[in-house]
C-alpha cells in the first residue's frame, strides 16, 4: 500500500528500518535471552535524531508528531519489539512534560529526551492500581517548596535506566482520580530508589522495574500542571501513545509474516513446499490482510491527531485494540506455519508471539479500550436520536 | 586541520557484478550500489580525527571526493549526512573507464583544486583499503604519490595526532607495525578501525539540501588523453585468483639437526 509519505517521513522510516536491519536485528536474540537493556542501540538511537522525531524543533526535536513516531515505531518494532518498547517509553515519559509542562519544564528536559541524551519513564501503575488506575496509593504531601512523595510504582518500563521519570501520586486520597497529581522526578533524588526487575515472557531487553518513594522530597517546580490534573495528564498522554503501540503490533506482525512467508516457500513437505498447500496460502493471505488494515488504520489515527483533531480517545483506543489482536493472531500462525521449528527458541517467530502478547496488555488493556470504545459509540448514538428527535440531520 | 576522504560507490552486492565478456570491463548498470564498505571506515575515521581535533581546541574540517557517474552524488550525501562538512563530485563522460593510475591522477587534480580554493594544503587525505568491486588497494598509494606525500597503508588505529605528525598502527604480514609519518600523509584504513555511525536525520536533511560542486575535465584543467578510458594504460587480459605461492615449512628437531637440516635445503635449492 501506498500511503503518501512525505519525503521527510520516508527519510525517517527509512532511517529507522536501516538501524533496525543494521543494528538492532543481529543483536535481538542475545538481548532477548540475555534479558540485557539495550544501551548500545539507544545511543545509536539517540546519535541519529530518532529520539526527538515527535518533538517540536523549539525544544531540540524535529517538529514531526505523533505519525512519525509510529513510523519509527513499526520498523524499530520488525528488529526487536523490546527495544522498541524501550524506545517508545522515553515517549511516554516525556509526553506529558510537552502537553503540560511549563516553558521552562519544557525547556530544561525536552531537549536532553529529543537527543537521547536522557531516557524517561512513565510511572502511573501501582500493585493495586493497574486498569483501575484512579486507586494509586503514592502520596504526595505538600511542605513549603516542595512535595514529598511516598509509595510504590510497579512494571514501569526504562525504570532505572531512564533519567526522568513522570510520577503520578495523590494529593488526597479522599477526592479520588481529582486528587491525583503528575510530579516530574529525576533520577537521583534522595528517597527515590528502584526494587526488583522483572523477568518477563516477552520484549526481554527492555527493562521493567519497581520505583520505591520513601519521603522523596521533590522541589514545587516539577509539579506538572496542577494538583488534581494528574489523571488528565495521564488520559491525555495515552491517547496520543496508544498509536506508539498499535505501531509496535504492525511492526512484529509484519516481521512474522515476512519470516512466514518465506518459510512456506522453502520448506518441502509431501513434495512440495507447504506455502502451496491452500491451507497454508489462505493463512497468509488473512495475515498480509490483517497487517495492512491494522497499519491503515493505525496511520489514519496519527494522522488525525496531528492534523489537530480535539478528542480522539476513541480512534486511539481502536487503533491499539485492533493491531494488537492482529498482531497476536499473526504471530500465532507464524508459529502454527513453522510446524515444530517454529516452537523452537533457534527460529525467530517465537519470540514474536512472546513479544506480541504485551501489546494487548500495555498502555490499558484491550478489555479496557473496547471499554472506552464502546461507551463513545453508544453516546454518539444516543445524541443522533437526540438530533433525529430534533430534526436535525447528522453525519 | 583539513581531512579529505575518497570515497567510491560500489554495487551492494560484489557477486551480481558481471564482466563484460568483449571489453574485459565491469558492467556497472542497473544493480543497486552502495557506498564501499571500506570507505565507511574512512569517514568515520575522518570525523574522529576532526573530534580529536576540536577536543584539543583546533578547527577541523572534512571533505569527502568522489570520482563517478553523476548518480554518485547520493555517496557523497551519504558522507554529509554522517557528518562531513563538504563535498565535491568528480564527473564527466571524459572520466569514464578509468584505470587505478586515471582514477588517482584525476582524484589528484580534484584535490589540488580544493588546494587553491582554501589557499592551504590538505592535512590527511584517508582512502579505504580497497574497493569491493575494482579490488586493486592501488587507488590510495598511486594518488599519494600523484600530490607527492607519503602513505601509510591498512591502518588499523590512529595512535596519535599532532599538528604535525600522526601515528599510527599498520597491519604487516603477521603483526602490526607502529609507525610515524610527518603530515601531510594520506591513510588507507582497514574494516574494523572503527564503527561507521548511521547517519542521523538532521545529517540527511542538510545531505539533501547540501550544494555539491560537479567538476569535470574543464574545471580540472585536464586533458581528454591523460583521465578516463583514454588516460588508462591497463588493458585487462585475464582476471583470475592469484595462487598463494609463498609456503612456509616446519622444521622440527634439535638445533643442531635443524640446522643441518636448513644447509641440505640450501644446497639443493642451490
Ligand atoms: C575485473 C576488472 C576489470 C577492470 N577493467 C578495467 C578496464 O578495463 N580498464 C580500466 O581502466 N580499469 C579496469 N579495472 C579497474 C578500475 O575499474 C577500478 O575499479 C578503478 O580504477 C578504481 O580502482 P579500484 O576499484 O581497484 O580501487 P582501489 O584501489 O581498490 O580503492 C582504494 C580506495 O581508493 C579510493 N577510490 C577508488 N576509486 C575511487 C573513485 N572513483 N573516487 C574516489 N575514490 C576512489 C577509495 O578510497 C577506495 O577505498 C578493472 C578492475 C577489475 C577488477
Ligand atoms: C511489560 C510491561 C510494561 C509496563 N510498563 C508500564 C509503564 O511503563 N508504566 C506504567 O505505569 N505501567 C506499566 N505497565 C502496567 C500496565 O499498564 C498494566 O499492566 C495494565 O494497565 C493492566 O493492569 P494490571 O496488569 O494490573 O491488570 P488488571 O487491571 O489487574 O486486570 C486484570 C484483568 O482484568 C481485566 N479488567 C480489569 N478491569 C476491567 C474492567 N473494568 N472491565 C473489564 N475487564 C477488566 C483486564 O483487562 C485484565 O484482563 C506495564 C506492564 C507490563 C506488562
Amino acid at each position: 500500500m501506498d500511503y503518501s509519505l512525505t519525503e521527510e517521513q520516508r527519510m525517517i522510516k527509512d532511517l529507522a528500518s536501516r538501524i533496525a536491519r543494521e543494528r538492532i536485528l543481529p543483536e535481538a536474540a542475545r538481548l532477548d535471552e540475555a534479558e540485557e537493556f539495550p544501551w548500545e542501540i539507544m545511543r545509536v538511537l539517540g546519535e541519529s535524531d530518532l529520539f526527538g522525531v515527535w518533538i517540536p524543533e523549539e525544544y531540540g526535536g524535529l517538529g514531526g508528531g505523533v505519525f512519525e513516531q509510529c513510523l519509527v515505531m513499526e520498523e524499530l518494532s520488525r528488529a526487536c519489539a523490546g527495544v522498541a518498547t524501550s524506545y517508545a517509553a522515553s515517549a511516554l515519559g516525556a509526553f506529558p512534560i510537552l502537553l503540560f509542562g511549563t516553558e521552562e519544564q519544557k525547556q530544561k528536559y525536552l531537549p536532553d529526551i529529543a537527543s537521547g541524551k536522557r531516557l524517561a519513564a512513565f510511572a502511573l501503575t501501582e500493585p493495586d492500581a493497574g486498569s483501575d488506575a484512579g486507586n494509586i496509593r503514592t502520596t504526595a504531601v505538600r511542605d513549603g517548596d516542595s512535595y514529598i512523595l511516598n509509595g510504590t510504582k510497579q512494571w514501569i518500563t526504562n525504570g532505572g535506566e531512564a533519567e526522568v521519570y513522570t510520577v503520578f501520586a495523590t494529593v488526597d486520597r479522599d477526592k479520588g482520580v481529582r486528587g491525583i497529581t503528575a510530579f516530574i522526578v529525576e533520577k537521583g533524588t534522595p528517597g527515590f530508589e528502584f526494587g526488583k526487575k522483572e523477568k518477563k515472557l516477552g520484549i526481554r531487553s527492555s527493562s521493567t522495574r519497581e520505583l520505591a518513594f520513601r519521603d522523596c522530597r521533590i522541589p514545587r517546580e516539577n509539579l506538572l500542571d496542577r494538583e488534581g490534573k494528574g489523571f488528565i495528564v495521564a488520559m491525555r498522554t495515552l491517547d496520543r501513545t496508544r498509536p506508539g503501540v498499535a505501531a509496535q503490533a504492525v511492526g512484529i506482525a509484519q516481521a512474522a509474516l515476512d519470516l512466514a512467508a518465506a518459510y512456506a516457500m522453502e520448506r518441502v513437505q509431501f513434495g512440495k513446499p507447504v506455502g502451496e498447500f491452500q491451507a497454508i496460502e489462505h493463512m497468509i493471505a488473512d495475515m498480509a490482510t490483517q497487517i495492512e488494515a491494522a497499519r491503515a488504520l493505525t496511520y489514519s489515527v496519527a494522522r488525525m491527531i496531528d492534523a489537530g483533531a480535539r478528542d480522539f480517545s476513541k480512534e486511539s483506543a481502536m487503533a491499539k485494540v485492533f493491531a494488537s489482536d492482529v498482531a497476536m493472531k499473526v504471530t500465532v500462525d507464524a508459529v502454527q506455519i513453522f510446524g515444530g521449528y517454529g516452537y523452537m527458541r533457534d527460529y525467530p517467530v517465537e519470540k514474536l508471539m512472546r513479544d506480541a502478547k504485551v501489546t494487548q496488555i500495555y498502555e490499558g488493556t484491550n478489555q479496557i479500550q473496547r471499554s472506552i470504545i464502546g461507551p463513545q459509540v453508544l453516546r454518539e448514538a444516543a445524541r443522533r436520536k437526540a438530533g433525529q428527535a430534533k430534526g436535525i440531520t447528522n453525519s | 586541520m583539513h581531512v579529505l576522504v575518497c570515497i567510491k560507490q560500489v554495487p551492494a552486492d560484489p557477486s551480481a557484478v558481471k564482466v563484460d565478456r568483449k571489453t574485459n570491463t565491469l558492467i556497472r548498470e542497473g544493480i543497486p550500489v552502495v557506498v564501499n564498505p571500506f570507505d565507511l571506515f574512512a569517514i568515520e575515521e575522518a570525523l574522529r580525527l576532526r573530534e580529536r581535533m576540536s577536543s584539543s581546541g583546533q578547527k577541523g574540517r572534512v571533505s569527502v571526493i568522489t570520482m563517478g557517474p553523476p548518480q554518485a552524488r547520493s555517496a557523497l550525501e551519504e558522507a554529509i549526512a554522517m557528518g562531513a562538512d563538504d563535498a565535491v563530485l568528480l564527473s564527466d563522460r571524459a572520466f569514464a573507464g578509468a584505470d587505478t593510475l586515471a582514477t588517482a591522477y584525476t582524484l589528484s587534480r580534484g584535490i589540488r583544486r580544493i588546494e587553491d580554493s582554501t589557499g592551504a594544503k590538505v592535512d590527511i587525505v584517508i582512502c579505504g583499503r580497497q574497493s569491493t568491486d575494482g579490488d586493486t588497494a592501488q587507488v590510495g598509494p598511486e594518488l599519494a604519490e600523484m600530490l607527492g606525500i607519503p602513505h601509510l597503508v591498512r591502518v588499523r588505529k590512529v595512535e596519535s595526532l599532532t599538528r604535525e605528525s600522526i601515528r599510527v598502527e599498520r597491519i604487516a604480514d603477521g603483526g602490526y607495525d607502529v609507525i610515524e609519518s610527518c603530515l601531510p600523509v594520506l591513510l588507507t584504513v582497514e574494516k574494523g578501525i572503527n564503527q561507521p555511525r548511521v547517519p542521523s536525520l538532521r545529517g540527511l536533511m542538510r545531505a539533501r539540501k547540501a550544494g555539491i560542486p560537479v567538476w569535470g575535465a574543464q574545471e580540472l584543467g585536464v586533458e581528454a588523453q591523460q583521465v578516463g578510458l583514454a588516460g588508462s594504460p591497463t588493458r585487462v587480459i585475464r582476471v583470475f585468483s592469484p595462487e598463494r605461492q609463498r609456503r612456509a615449512e616446519m622444521l622440527t628437531g634439535s638445533p643442531e639437526a635443524v640446522a643441518r637440516l636448513l644447509v641440505d635445503r640450501l644446497m639443493t635449492a642451490m
